[in-house]
């Protein structure tokens, strides 16, 4: 059963500032994502990945088309046209969205920030900093780093707790860009045993990487993007 | 099941302050396409016009635009600080939610004030009694909710001034004598003091000083996490409501230009003035 | 025989003009329906300057009869000049009997005193009252003051009480506490001594105060409750003389007033003139029962 069903979805970019400029970054797109699928997109800079990782997660408003969503209840929502409400709920609950670089709150400490998407789940704080530090030991962040601030943390100690965030609340979709780029090996065969993991729980992921090895071992199928098209869809051989 | 039907705690419609007598076309001759709030018939102002929206339980609602948008307005007309020209708006736990509290007595509002709203205000003589100490500045909530006895107000006073880290040796001090920063933290104290499920933070940190503001905000934040009330927050500042909100209310001239998710309203602005608000942030 | 034979044909009874002393009336009626309520009203002029006294002689004047017999105190004495004074004008413009002894008047005109001793349901008690707004000293507006009583919203004035016993450990107001009266307004009752407020409450007299130069007036009826402003914890308590007795009578159940001698000596002696004299003739007396004496006694 799908879990996500994009429909002609298209997004333009109106920069009125800029002499009402107009900007295409998606065009029509169809796209299926089955329960507990993991599907790598790919495509060069600008191509539109990121847009349709935002359209997906409502960052950006969609200008055209549909995407439906089957909730864990079993209703269907169009992510693209539903209020706002329904998708702070959606975000709280199913939906989770790991952004290239860590942007968090200034002045909260690493487990705190890898913990909060549990607080509304789990309503207990320790439970949840358990969690959390369970999670970090997991990825090799340093014990001495779990109660500082990550503004002050190196690229690849940022990019651990952004996936240790993005996952810890087990979330029915998760939308994860470049989640392995400053990452050593290592840590990257334990981001992607962690994900895979939870899509063996039935989570279906999107993963925009350019990582052969990431794609590879983690990706059931993948999609490559292309001025704001789907141009190839390749299913691996196995 | 009716919670199902009405999620809301706050149900705002068609909000309106208009100073000065209305034409008929005041309305339709203002607003941002106009570029003007002031009504070129009668010379009318309006403040702000067919404000409408939901708050739900627990969410961070801003309202973000540049002085004279009209955002101060909406929160001083919805914490009674001042009478609508026109609106309605309903608030959950007063009456279930079924009796507009824009049009009930004075003594039904001064109860709705104080028993499930908390204000702090940009200037803290607005939101303090600056003759009383800090301490009877929270005792007056306390006792507007029916605490009589003294042990115990400065009890709930002593622990309202640590969870806002103020020292509490400070408590029978007058505000007159904190620092701007302090003031703030005396003013969230005493607008948390009855555990209110809405609080409205108008322009909490504007004038204080950079490090300062973020010791605010982070207060603010954690306070919301941790009793889970629901917020409006007043700023000219982008900054501080992408920080502190959910989901925010674009205002110019009066009227709401645009609305939408924090995160959607700042990477992908719809209204011509919210890509401008945008692209000057720093 | 008296002097005043020329007031007597060029003024009206009791001085003020029928229609005036109606109007006066029927604000007294309002007072009275609504407990502890200030009632606007005319303060028409007087021989003496509003402030000293015109409220008081206003409510006198318009309800005072020829059958009436009338008792000026300032301050618990018959004798100061104001008390005099306002006694021999009401005398001449009504030629009323007028009495020294508490028991026998059926009007009191008072100035910062209650009687010590008990007053009768056929008695009339009139306050002169400088500051009729109890909320004055927390708010300044009138509007918001009156706004305040409509609404009871009357947190600040607890606040202010909370205030003085933070500050110096009691609530230290001396004369004039706040009271709420039948449950609902908060009430000045002129700056009398704490002592006198528990004789407010439940007392089978009339009490009726005038403020003129503020304009109002307002009135605890009979067997009406008044109750001092209290903390659960932290409670209205009257005057405590210690050891301290009436120097003269060694009487302890009355307010005392502190006396200076020449030598630099204190000494205290009962406030209440006409209750002091009858103490000291050895005559029967009838105070007020105070609840909080039993509080002493201990």
């Amino acid at each position: 059963m799908n879990i996500v069903e994009v429909r002609r979805l298209s997004k333009q970019f109106e920069l009125h500032i800029l002499k009402e400029k107009r900007i295409q970054a998606l065009e029509s797109i169809d796209l299926d994502i089955a329960e507990g699928e993991i599907i790598g997109l790919t495509g060069k800079s600008g191509s539109g990945k990121s847009s349709l990782m935002k359209c997906l997660y409502r960052t950006y408003l969609s200008s055209a088309g549909h995407i439906f969503y089957r909730t864990g209840q079993g209703r269907v929502i169009d992510l693209a046209s539903a209020g706002d409400h329904e998708i702070i709920q959606l975000r709280k609950t199913e939906i989770r969205y790991c952004s290239q670089f860590l942007s968090v709150i200034p002045r909260v400490s690493a487990v705190d920030v890898v913990s909060e998407p549990l607080m509304p789940i789990l309503k207990d704080r320790a439970i949840a900093q358990e969690a959390a530090k369970d999670l970090l030991e997991r990825l090799g962040l340093p014990k001495g780093l779990w109660d500082a601030y990550p503004v002050t943390f190196s690229g690849g100690e940022q990019q651990r707790i952004n996936v240790a965030r993005a996952i810890i609340s087990r979330p029915r979709l998760l939308l994860i860009d470049e989640p392995t780029a400053s990452l050593d090996t290592r840590t990257k065969d334990v981001v992607i045993d962690l994900i895979r993991s939870l899509k063996t729980a039935g989570t279906s992921v999107l993963c925009i990487s350019h990582d052969e090895y990431v794609l590879d071992r983690l990706s059931d199928r993948r999609l490559h993007l292309q001025s704001g098209r789907i141009v190839h869809s390749i299913q691996p051989s196995l | 099941m009716s919670m199902q039907q009405h999620p809301w705690l706050l149900r705002v419609e068609n909000l309106t302050k208009i100073y000065g007598e209305p034409g008929p076309d005041t309305l339709s001759k203002t607003g941002p396409s106009f570029e003007s709030n002031i009504c070129p018939d009668t010379d009318s102002i309006v403040a702000c016009a067919d404000v409408s929206f939901d708050l739900y339980p627990g969410e961070v609602l801003g309202i973000v635009g540049e002085s004279g948008s009209g955002k101060s307005t909406v929160v001083k007309l919805l914490c009674f600080d001042m009478e609508p020209s026109v609106g309605n708006a309903w608030l959950r736990p007063y009456m279930d939610g079924a009796v507009d509290m824009l049009h009930v007595s004075g003594q039904q509002k001064r109860f709705i004030r104080h028993h499930l709203m908390g204000v702090v205000y940009q200037n803290p003589r607005d939101g303090l009694n600056f003759r009383f100490s800090s301490g009877g500045n929270i005792a007056e909530k306390l006792i507007m909710a029916g605490h009589m006895h003294v042990g115990r107000i400065r009890e709930r006073a002593s622990f309202l001034l640590e969870k806002t880290e103020v020292p509490i040796r400070r408590m029978d001090d007058l505000p007159a004598s904190f620092s701007g920063g302090m003031q703030q933290r005396v003013q969230i104290a005493k607008a948390i003091a009855n555990h209110p499920p809405l609080l409205f933070l108008d322009e909490v940190t504007t004038g204080l000083d950079v490090s300062v503001q973020a010791k605010v905000l982070d207060l603010i934040r954690e306070l919301q996490q941790e009793l889970g009330v629901a917020m409006i927050v007043v700023s000219h500042d982008l900054s501080v409501i992408r920080m502190l909100t959910d989901r925010t209310l674009v205002m110019k001239n009066g009227r709401v230009v645009e609305s939408g998710l924090t995160d959607q309203i700042l990477q992908d602005p719809q209204h011509p003035y919210t890509q401008l608000l945008v692209s000057s942030l720093l | 025989m008296t002097p005043y034979t020329k007031y007597q044909s060029r003024y009206n009874f009791a001085f003020i003009d029928e229609s005036t002393k109606k109007e006066i009336r029927r604000k007294l009626l309002k007072a009275i329906a609504i407990p502890g309520y200030q009632v606007p009203y005319s303060s028409p002029e007087m021989p003496i300057a509003r402030g000293w006294g015109t409220g008081g002689l206003h409510v006198t004047l318009s309800l005072i009869g020829k059958e009436d017999v009338l008792k000026v105190i300032d301050q618990g004495s018959d004798a100061s000049v104001n008390a005099c004074n306002l006694r021999e004008f009401i005398q001449s413009m009504t030629q009323c009997q007028t009495t020294y002894d508490t028991v026998d008047a059926t009007l009191i005109q008072s100035r910062h005193r209650i009687t010590e001793e008990a007053l009768r349901e056929d008695q009339i008690f009139i306050f002169q009252v400088p500051q009729p707004e109890p909320l004055r000293s927390v708010e300044r507006y009138e509007f918001k003051t009156r706004q305040m009583h409509g609404e009871a919203d009357y947190a600040k004035m607890w606040v202010s009480l909370y205030e003085s016993f933070v500050r110096h450990g009691d609530i230290m107001l001396g004369a004039g506490y706040p009271v709420k009266v039948n449950g609902r307004y908060i009430m000045a009752p002129s700056p009398i001594p704490r002592w006198d407020i528990p004789n407010l409450s439940q007392a089978k007299t009339l009490y009726l105060f005038g403020a003129g130069r503020e304009k109002r007036l307002y009135a605890v009826p009979p067997f009406t409750t008044v109750e001092p402003l209290e903390f659960e914890d932290v409670k209205f308590n009257i005057e405590q003389f210690g050891d301290q007795r009436c120097y003269k009578t060694k009487y302890t159940r009355a307010f005392l007033d502190e006396l200076y001698l020449d030598d630099g000596s204190r000494m205290h002696v009962v406030n209440d003139s006409n209750f002091l004299d009858k103490l000291e003739a050895g005559a029967e007396v009838n105070p007020f029962f105070n609840p909080y004496l039993a509080k002493i006694d201990l």
